[in-house]
């Protein structure tokens, strides 16, 4: 016993602390209560992953049988294995990173111990996602980030932006989940439980011509529930509105960690996967489809947190691309390194914002190199990271992804780094717009306090050295490593493409600034079209909401159940006052008059039964 | 122990006796007496909780002679179905009489007293293992709920208070015919004159006659659950009443539709209730009310209809699950009733708060509450969430079990089921999204957030509320026998077909 649950149920502690003592208490107690349970999370996490070290089979810890009825039983239980030691360190060490700047960043914030005691909620739910040992207390935590979610993108809860953005996230996270749970109910038609280790050691025994079509089906259904969560085709539309949030929850939840569940949960479903080819080859497609759907998107936007929430959307996409082609340790080591890239770009623009007294437009900035320093260093690693530069951590898992991909099929190689470069151009074209050329903003630019920066540090670190931690290598007990794919040929171009991406946006941006301008002009349509996020939220609305909205207001409120019900039961009260006579009385409102009625009713049909025999 | 049910049963009639002494213009007399009657009332449920020996069937079991001639006997008992209800009845009795302390400003001593026989019949209704004493009860309900809408409720509660009565007499009318054959066919094979319900399921009915029974008891449970398209009365019933009443209305009266189905539609009829073209049908009308409550609610402006359509909707997988004629289905079934007389009881109770507050129930006309009323909004919040089946709350575990056992009868439906669920999610995030957050309108900004009193009705239920989602077992527990009598009376063998442990081997009753 390990005590695994304490892991999570400090930051629940937070919770509780700080929802009911935060309000009257001072920020620096807040700050204690919420900033230290995660620290206490991460030490407990390290102290329980040295003590289990080397965990080449997994630790599973048993708490109490929660749902029993019939034959399902499920049980409160946790286990550990090297994937969720992964995810356990990158939730708590990220998470305690962003606590630690937004002790800052919410400094003159109102409502400080409600958004602190909601992110530790989040802590809480996320925790138990990771630590889950089966699907339904999987679902738990994914449910509980959700909901957190929801609480902090409408954390500003005044803005109607906010609040319908909110809502937005949770509907169509809800979407995904009815995929989810079908899912799961199926795991546990075919298979009888939902624990994890019987579930895959099952799927495993059973000849695959046995369950291939089941299996599709449940990976289908489960790649439903990613796609909600973790914002891929046809369901990303809530994660760039998400951004209506504080930036810290945009860093954690939607860059760094919630995101990444259903990367992880996918993951976590390798074995089934591995047994429905057709799922995986689905995964794939919506991956390297979204991946350059959103890449296209983030190259024209001209919101600060817009551009990385896009960005955001690509980089799962890219995920998902390495988990279809096969390679799952290559999907999580990326998770690894975009949460360390992704999460500092976040909070570098969470400062350029602090800084700049909440501009968020990037043609409002420019020349801030100078002003707030930190800021720009720690950004550039990001930069450099995420554009593929070697020897910087995101080239190492991405590579690791294209590779697979060329593997899987050429063509997504090649659709892979057509991304990439993608990726490296409006990384840079944001990053030259914010620090370089001459300041275009009124506001007075300042650099943000140590409390703030010093995560960034932190982070920028993580960001340049990261791709050492040889993820792969790691995950070997979890997901066995196939023959390793070497190309430096792939290798090279790929890391072109990010190196072209880089010196366009400086042409673009800082070489000739005018030329921008000059080429939205010349390629109106598709700029507009990009601009515009291919409209996609217009068609949603225009297809789904305004049709279920008119069909239920029109159709079924006041046509079937005000019109055609009720219509027909008063139209018939109204018929039998027209013909006058014995009925009439029945709808003459004396209740004296309706017992009558009854009984006469009664022993009318006493007599009747009675007269045909007992009713034969 | 000999007459605890007993001295439950009437505990609010002894408490109604003393009210009717107390002269009508001391107010303050009668709400208070009315309140710790009420309170007395579920004292006295709590020793069942402790006393109650899952291991075994019927429990608390009192016979008395009532009307020898016709073979009625004052006959009650309770099995962890019954125990289940009688202590939600109980509690709710209680919180809706609390919830009326400042609404209620009319003719407070007819009002107290309406509540009180409403509970005796309430109460008796989940007690009585006889038929006609059932069906006594059962009308007995009907007369107080009436006069609560018609007197004490909205513009037009008096069109809802009769659309109520004419809708649920029409059922009760076919429900006694029901009971009546049921009576007479078992005269006929035993020539014994019985309504006790243990002595009527030995009678063997014919399929035919099954059929009849079925659709006759159907009429009379279905308009009272109530399932599509039965369900018109509800809406109006709901708003014109007083919130006590909805609060009873939805989270009592209601289940005492589903407590017929699955107390005597199904042990009963049990050929009829397997037909495939009755479960058929019942699937269907379930599946309706599931996603047409959900869509119809969706659309509402005015919250507390709003609230009254997702009654529909939950009310659908409740008998969803019932007729998946599985463990899983109707265990779920029966938590899920619970459920939602916790969670849509705290609902209602939310909507009588701000009425209360304002005199209007149009979503329009709120909007940015949280910051004035930060308790009230996470109490509505938590009370939306377990309505909706978030976990960890009570919502999803039911849902989670109705939809297990869904799934085993049909894929169809579950998916549908599971698409109902999505839909609720949306029109409670909005409506929570459309009164709580937002621009404080300056005619809510003096609005006063919960009082001590009002936090003390939510406290038990959001309690209860996070009880059932972390902890429901020892709720299954007290279900596993009831249950599979029920499954083993439709589908004899059930269990052993399925390899599912048999709580009912091994044990003598």
């Amino acid at each position: 016993m390990q005590h695994l649950w304490l892991i999570p149920t400090l930051p629940l502690a937070g919770f509780l602390v700080n929802g009911l003592a935060g309000r009257r208490a001072s920020k620096t107690f807040v700050n204690a209560v919420a900033i230290g349970s995660v620290f206490l999370a991460f030490l407990w996490t390290v102290k329980t992953l040295f003590a289990l070290a080397p965990l080449e089979t997994p630790h599973i810890e048993r708490y109490f049988t929660w749902i029993a009825s019939g034959d399902l039983r499920i049980g409160f239980d946790f286990a550990v294995d090297r994937l969720s030691a992964v995810m356990l360190m990158v939730v708590t060490g990220v998470g305690l990173l962003i606590h630690i700047y937004a002790a800052g960043y919410m400094a003159h914030e109102g409502g400080y111990y409600r958004f602190f005691a909601f992110l530790n909620l989040f802590m809480f739910f996320m925790l138990v996602l990771v630590l889950a040992a089966n699907y339904l207390l999987l679902f738990v935590g994914w449910e509980g980030v959700g909901l957190c979610s929801y609480l902090l993108i409408g954390f500003y809860f005044l803005r109607k932006s906010a609040a319908d953005a909110g809502k937005k996230a949770f509907i169509v996270n809800r979407i995904g989940d009815f995929g989810f749970s079908l899912a799961v109910f199926l795991i546990f038609v075919a298979f009888g439980t939902l624990d994890f280790g019987q579930v895959f050691a099952k799927a495993a025994s059973l000849p695959v011509e046995h369950t291939a079509g089941l299996l599709t089906a449940v990976c289908l259904l489960l790649m439903l529930g990613a796609a909600g969560k973790s914002a891929q085709v046809p369901l990303y539309v809530w994660l760039p509105d998400a951004m209506e949030g504080p930036t810290p929850v945009s860093a954690l939840i939607h860059a760094a960690t919630m995101v990444t569940a259903g990367v992880y949960m996918v993951a976590r479903s390798a074995t089934l996967f591995t047994r429905a080819p057709l799922a995986l080859d689905v995964v794939a497609l919506i991956g390297l489809f979204t991946a350059v759907l959103a890449a296209s998107i983030g190259l024209v936007q001209n919101d600060i947190k817009k551009v990385f929430a896009y960005s955001t959307v690509s980089q799962l996409g890219y995920m998902f691309l390495g988990l279809g082609a096969g390679a799952f340790s290559a999907g999580i080591f990326h998770l690894v390194t975009h949460a360390f890239f992704k999460a500092l770009l976040f909070l570098g623009a969470g400062s350029v914002i602090h800084a700049l007294s909440g501009e968020q437009d990037l043609r409002q900035m420019g020349g801030l190199r100078s002003k707030i320093p930190v800021t720009f260093w720690t950004m550039l690693c990001a930069a450099v990271a995420i554009a593929g530069v070697p020897p910087f951590s995101g080239f190492y898992s991405k590579d690791e992804i294209l590779l697979a991909a060329h593997h899987h099929a050429p063509w997504m190689y090649w659709v892979g780094v057509i991304t990439a470069g993608m990726t490296a151009f409006y990384v840079f074209r944001a990053m030259f717009m914010a620090f370089f050329g001459s300041y275009r903003g009124r506001a007075h630019a300042h650099e943000s306090p140590l409390v703030m920066t010093a995560p960034l540090m932190a982070l920028a670190a993580l960001s340049l050295a990261g791709g050492k931690i040889d993820v792969p290598r790691i995950l070997e007990p979890v997901f066995p490593r196939g023959e390793a794919h070497h190309s430096p040929a792939l290798v090279a171009i790929s890391v072109g493409a990010g190196f072209a991406g880089i010196a366009l946006a400086w042409l673009l941006y800082v070489v000739r600034p005018a030329l921008a301008g000059a080429l939205a002009e010349r390629t109106g349509f598709l700029y507009r079209l990009l601009y515009g996020k291919y409209f996609l939220d217009e068609i949603y609305d225009a297809l789904v909401v305004r049709p279920i909205e008119r069909v239920s207001r029109v159709l079924l409120w006041r046509g079937m159940d005000v019109g055609l019900i009720d219509g027909a039961v008063n139209g018939a009260g109204n018929r039998a006052q027209g013909i006058g006579g014995v009925l009439r009385k029945l709808q003459s409102g004396y209740i004296r008059s309706y017992a009558v009625w009854v009984l006469a009713g009664a022993v009318l049909m006493l007599v009747t039964v009675a007269l045909a025999g007992g009713g034969r | 122990m000999d007459h605890i049910l007993s001295i439950i049963l009437f505990t609010p009639l002894v408490g109604l006796l003393v009210l009717l002494l107390i002269p009508s213009r001391n107010q303050r007399a009668i709400k208070l007496w009315a309140n710790l009657a009420s309170f007395a009332g579920f004292l006295a449920c709590l020793p069942l909780v402790a006393a109650f020996d899952p291991a075994r069937d019927f429990q608390f079991v009192e016979k008395a002679s009532w009307i020898p001639t016709l073979g009625a006997s004052y006959h009650l008992g309770i099995d962890g179905y019954g125990l289940l209800l009688v202590e939600l009845t109980g509690l709710l009795g209680f919180l809706s009489i609390l919830a009326s302390w400042s609404a209620i400003q009319l003719r407070l001593k007819e009002y107290y007293a309406s509540f009180l026989v409403l509970q005796v019949g309430m109460l008796g209704v989940f007690m009585a293992m006889d038929f006609l004493l059932f069906f006594v009860f059962w009308e007995l309900v009907l007369v107080p709920m009436y006069f609560i809408i018609g007197i004490w409720g909205g513009p037009r509660r008096v069109y809802a208070a009769i659309k109520f009565m004419i809708y649920t007499l029409i059922g009760s009318v076919l429900m006694l015919l029901g009971i009546l054959m049921l009576h007479l066919e078992h005269f006929r094979q035993f020539q014994i004159r019985s309504f006790d319900v243990a002595e009527l399921m030995k009678t063997s009915l014919n399929g035919n006659l099954q059929w009849w029974v079925f659709w006759a008891f159907f009429v009379g449970f279905a308009v009272k659950v109530p399932m599509w398209p039965l369900h018109t009365w509800l809406p109006d019933a709901h708003v014109e009443a007083p919130t006590a009443g909805s609060v009873i209305l939805a989270s009592v009266l209601l289940k005492m539709g589903t407590y017929g189905f699955l107390r005597f539609s199904l042990p009963l009829l049990p050929d009829a209730a397997k037909d495939p073209v009755i479960i058929n049908v019942m699937a269907v009308l379930s599946i309706i009310a599931i996603v047409y409550g959900a869509l119809v609610s969706l659309m509402q402006t005015d919250w507390k209809k709003l609230v009254a359509y997702s009654s529909v909707s939950h009310l659908g997988f409740c008998t969803l699950g019932i007729f998946a004629l599985n463990p899983a289905g109707i265990a779920g079934s029966i938590l899920q009733q619970i459920n939602h007389g916790i969670s849509t009881g705290m609902l209602f109770l939310i909507v009588g708060v701000v009425y209360e507050r304002r005199h209007t129930r149009e979503i329009a006309e709120y909007g940015g509450l949280m910051r004035v009323m930060p308790v009230f909004t996470i109490v509505f919040l938590i009370a939306a969430l377990s309505s909706m089946g978030m976990p960890p709350l009570n919502g999803f575990v039911g849902e989670i079990t109705i939809l297990q056992g869904a799934y085993q009868m049909s894929l169809n439906w579950a998916v549908w089921a599971a698409i109902g669920i999505v839909i609720g999610a949306a029109y409670l995030i909005w409506v929570f999204q459309r009164t709580m957050l937002g621009e404080t309108a300056a005619k809510n900004r003096d609005l006063l957030d919960l009082s001590a009193r009002e936090i003390a009705i939510f406290v038990p239920l959001i309690a209860w509320a996070f009880w059932i989602g972390l902890y429901p077992k020892p709720f299954f527990q007290v279900l596993d026998r009831p249950v599979a009598q029920i499954v083993e009376r439709v589908r004899p063998g059930y269990h052993a077909a399925h390899k599912i442990a048999n709580p009912l081997s091994g044990t003598l009753r």
